[in-house]
């Protein structure tokens, strides 16, 4: 998994609320059976007309907005779990998604392959938004090791929680395996007591 | 100290802590399917690692599956493709496959219980958010990504944050007409599509207590659609009779010694939850829903709220063609869909057939039954269930997820309206442009028939 710590970069907002994996990632998409090129089809069916053309209002295809962070709307990534999801975002090419709330399973997918959801106030979120309409260049900054995260055209900052475990697994670039797989003789121990 | 069944079953599957709060859990039943397994599987061969306890696993072909003529082989060239390559990920790492053409092949989520996979007590995931379904044996049972798929096939286990515990009473009795599905309907719309986010639920009070096994799963099934990992009932008499005799149900002194660990799997008194919600029963009446997610639910007689300018709101009411303030009832629809993980059991079936019966489908509707599992296949044809739906206008056919993803060629048309049993109204969800609304069997039924959406309750 690729390590993740310091992060500048200016954003792409989705004020959108209760974005669905269907949405990030059609269902008919799903039949790939690796991890790669998921990207092109992020957000397949509000990006692109059913004749492939770019839809022009959706921000994906406005040159304005770019950058490695993804700013949307509470309870982003609910419904189905499919991973696929996380991946078409990491493909695209987003390291860290804000928002005021993110659904379970999409946080967990996204923080497995080195994805940093990180969960703001709506207040704070409202003010992102606002500095990406003062200025759609704006940058946000992430430092994952300090827990902050800070709209540097205004200078405010917030910080933010992550369990300790998780935070340590994308500083490092590790994944779960890697420690379950140092735990195997708990786990075959946990099993003979329970035979 | 007085503990919650989560709690119960949570401390019994505990293996270790990791510092920092997180907990390695144990899991006792891992089911995978087609669409997101292929991966997990090449990070072991990456890896060079085997699976752990192949006879934990078990595989399905559901997602992908054309729900005509499965002995033929799939015509799409990348389902085909996914379903071959389940197939040699099983045989490679010798994991048992119910594919497709086998006589317990099925939703993944309807075979479970079907075959007494599913117990009180078990920790059960699967690569698919509505294994929620499993926990209304009292199980905890959720979804999971595919990273964490490679993970329990790798060691058996998981790294979990404990979530938090919410519990649910509905007292009282149904009104005729009113089907589980209604209830949680009715509880999503009244929590949103995000109220049970980070909370694992547990589904209590008279009226739980008095569905079938059957519609207990509907409840435990949608539990994700509140944005809850999963949700539970507490197993009892009900619970016990379902699974006993099943073909992986203990037997002999087996089955006495379960059952009584499986007794002692209730909330105790006193036990503390972080959230409580209590409805009565009569207040519920048939659901559907008017937006593009499942929170997003209203009775049928009553309107579409004012969303207060929300732009999401708009963008949910000008996808569907719907405005605020008016109701659904006498709306035309095109399609019905009967089938997925939600409401597609034989107790579904004949809940329809038994609706149905000697009438005719309306001339502007096309509707299709699709069963959960072979099994309920075979024993709706016993019943002649299949007979009498044909009758009607329905399309019978094999099973199979169907039209609730449209991962096959069972999809909706852009612009039409279609009710549905199944669990999601996203937008393109039943295939690009097309409209859902979810609703119970009984009321799809009644759609069916008057080609339009009705309150089932005038049948009563
Ligand atoms: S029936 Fe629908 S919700 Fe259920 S497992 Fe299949 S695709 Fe998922």
């Amino acid at each position: 998994m690729d390590k993740l710590n310091q992060l500048t970069s200016s954003c792409v907002p989705l004020p959108i609320e209760d974005v669905d994996t269907d949405q990030i990632i059609p269902a008919r998409f799903l039949k790939a059976t690796t991890r790669l090129g998921f990207g092109e089809n992020l957000f397949r069916d509000w990006r692109y007309e059913k004749d492939g053309s770019p839809k022009k209002d959706f921000v994906l295809n406005n040159p304005t907005y770019t950058g490695s962070i993804l700013v949307a709307g509470k309870n982003f990534g609910c419904g189905s779990s499919r991973e696929h999801a996380a991946w078409a975002i990491k493909d695209y090419g987003f390291r860290v998604v804000v928002s005021s709330f993110f659904a379970d399973i999409f946080k967990g997918n996204a923080m497995n392959n080195g994805i940093l959801p990180i969960t703001v106030t709506q207040e704070f979120l409202n003010d992102i938004f606002l500095a990406i309409e003062s200025d759609p260049h704006c940058q946000l900054s992430v430092s994952l090791q300090e827990q902050m995260l800070e709209i540097t055209s205004t200078g405010k900052r917030t910080s933010f929680q992550i369990d300790p475990y998780k935070k340590m697994c994308l500083l490092n670039g590790y994944d779960d395996i890697d420690y379950l797989l140092s735990v195997q003789d708990k786990i075959e121990a946990f099993e003979s007591t329970r035979a | 100290m007085a503990k919650t069944l989560f709690d119960k079953v949570w401390d019994a599957h505990t293996v270790a802590e990791v510092e920092g709060g997180m907990s390695v859990v144990y899991i006792d039943q891992h089911l995978i399917h087609e669409v997101t397994s292929p991966q997990a599987f090449d990070g072991l061969r990456a890896r060079s690692i085997p699976v752990f306890r192949p006879e934990r696993t078990l595989a399905t072909a559901d997602h992908n599956v054309p729900t005509k003529d499965q002995h033929l082989p799939i015509k799409e060239e990348l389902s085909r493709f996914q379903v071959q390559k389940l197939k040699d990920n099983c045989d490679e790492f010798g994991v048992t496959l119910y594919g497709l053409g086998h006589p317990k092949q099925g939703i993944v989520h309807v075979i479970g219980p079907e075959l007494g996979i599913t117990k009180p007590g078990m920790t059960i995931v699967c690569g698919d958010s509505h294994t929620s379904t499993h926990g209304a044996f009292g199980s905890i049972a959720f979804g999971i990504g595919t990273s964490q798929v490679e993970q329990v096939l790798a060691t058996q286990c998981l790294i979990l944050q404990k979530p938090k515990q919410m519990r649910i009473t509905i007292e009282g009795e149904l009104s005729p007409g009113v089907l589980s599905k209604d209830i949680v309907l009715f509880i999503i719309s009244k929590l949103t599509a995000a109220g049970g986010t980070g909370f694992f639920i547990e589904y209590a009070g008279s009226a739980i207590r008095s569905l079938s096994m059957e519609a207990r799963m509907t409840i435990c099934n949608m539990s994700i659609e509140m944005g809850a990992r999963g949700g539970l009932i507490a197993p009892d008499q009900t619970t016990f009779d379902y699974v006993e005799g099943r073909e992986q149900a203990p037997q002999g002194d087996d089955w006495t010694k379960s059952l009584e660990h499986w007794k002692t799997l209730y909330t105790d008194e006193g036990a503390s939850f972080d959230e409580e919600h209590r409805w009565d029963a009569s207040e519920i009446e048939p659901m559907v829903t008017y937006g593009t997610n499942p929170g997003m639910g209203m009775g049928v007689t009553e309107s579409i709220p004012e969303g207060g300018g929300s732009a999401s709101f708009e963008k949910a009411l000008s996808y569907m063609g719907l405005s605020e303030g008016r109701t659904l009832e006498n709306h035309p629809v095109q399609y019905v869909f009967i089938g997925s993980c939600t409401n597609s059991r034989i107790e579904d079936l004949r809940l329809v057939a038994d609706f149905v019966k000697g009438k005719k489908i309306a001339s502007n509707i096309s509707a299709m039954v699709v069963p959960g599992s072979q099994q309920v296949s075979k024993q709706a044809q016993e019943e002649g269930l299949d007979k009498i739906l044909s009758a009607a206008g329905f399309d019978f056919r094999e099973a199979g997820c169907s039209a609730c993803l449209g991962m096959n060629e069972d999809k909706i048309p852009a612009g039409a309206y279609c009710v549905s049993t199944s669990n999601r109204n996203f937008e393109g969800r039943q295939g690009p442009g097309a409209r859902t609304i979810l609703a119970s069997p009984l009321m799809a039924a009644a759609t069916a028939i008057e080609g339009k959406i009705v309150d089932v309750r005038k049948y009563m």
